[in-house]
């Protein structure tokens, strides 16, 4: 389902789990999937020993792809124009994530209405680990 | 200063096929659900026909064997992911033929708390279909820390 300008107003918000409890199994099957094989996100003895960080930790993408598919479940499928975000702090295997997507704007060009959304991933902790923005085009 | 005679290298271009399979697995691996992204009948219905999720495009940096990422120097142990953008311009659905090229548009250096000296570098990728129309295109700024740095 679109969404439509007509029922938005700014400062609407649209909330979502979008993981509980982060495996090293996903990270495996996202490396898998997006062919990005960096070993700090699947290689425990390399990112420990060599690295020096605490563990393994997610692909930044991973987050940005579940934190995505929030966007997608609100704005509907093929709607996305712009989708932005800055890696804030590291997602650590046992995490829970909530995404958030809040109406910044609403707008026109040329006869075509687009929304504007600030969007922020944060942790169980409520610490952010992205923060982002995106536009879709919406029904009138 | 950050060395930057990089800047403008531009990677081979890189061809991916959109295929379903491939969409298939990437959106199980974000653990979406969406039935758009595996059954056809229904996405042909919906929205034409089965359409890549919108991160999906990041798999085209490790389709080839890695000459489409203009060559950077940088420490593999220390690199971050710093931020992601992408502009989505025209659909693309299964069946596509993408072409990815991708240069370095900039490299700059900041000096943060705990990471130290840190360089940044920014990739830019487009991404044109089989009719030549560019559909997408993405902003990539990958960061060198001075050390491993760990956010809790």
């Amino acid at each position: 389902m679109a969404l439509s300008a007509r029922n938005l107003k700014v400062g609407d918000t649209y909330q979502e789990q979008i993981v509980e409890n982060l495996t090293r199994t996903r990270l495996v099957q996202y490396a898998g999937a997006s062919g990005d094989y960096n070993p700090v996100h699947t290689d425990e003895i390399f990112t420990t020993k060599v690295a020096g960080y605490p563990s393994v930790f997610a692909h930044g993408m991973l987050t940005m792809g579940m934190t995505g598919k929030m966007l997608t479940n609100y704005v509907g499928d093929g709607r996305l124009t712009k989708y932005g975000v800055r890696f804030t702090r590291q997602v650590w295997p046992g995490d829970t994530l909530t995404a958030t997507a809040q109406v910044e704007t609403i707008r026109e060009e040329g006869g075509v209405h687009f929304v504007d959304l600030i969007v922020s991933t944060v942790n169980q902790d409520g610490a952010e680990v992205v923060s982002g923005y995106a536009s879709a085009r919406v029904d009138p | 200063m950050a060395d930057t005679s990089d800047i403008g290298r531009v990677g081979k271009p890189v061809v991916m096929k959109i295929e379903a399979g491939k969409i298939r697995e990437f959106a199980k691996s974000i653990k979406d659900p969406n039935p758009l992204y595996r059954d056809e009948a229904v996405a042909k219905a919906e929205i034409g026909g089965i359409m890549p999720p919108p991160t999906f495009l990041m798999t085209l940096a490790h389709w080839d064997d890695g000459d489409g990422q203009p060559r950077v120097p940088l420490d593999t142990r220390r690199i971050l992911h710093g931020e992601q953008e992408f502009e989505y311009f025209k659909p693309i659905y299964v069946g596509d033929t993408l072409t990815a090229v991708t240069k370095v548009a900039n490299i700059f250096e900041k000096t943060g708390g705990r990471g130290g000296t840190m360089k940044f570098v920014v990739m830019d990728t487009d991404f044109t279909n089989q009719k030549g129309e560019k559909v997408a295109v993405a902003h990539f700024t990958v960061i060198e820390t001075g050390q491993a740095v760990a956010s809790s």
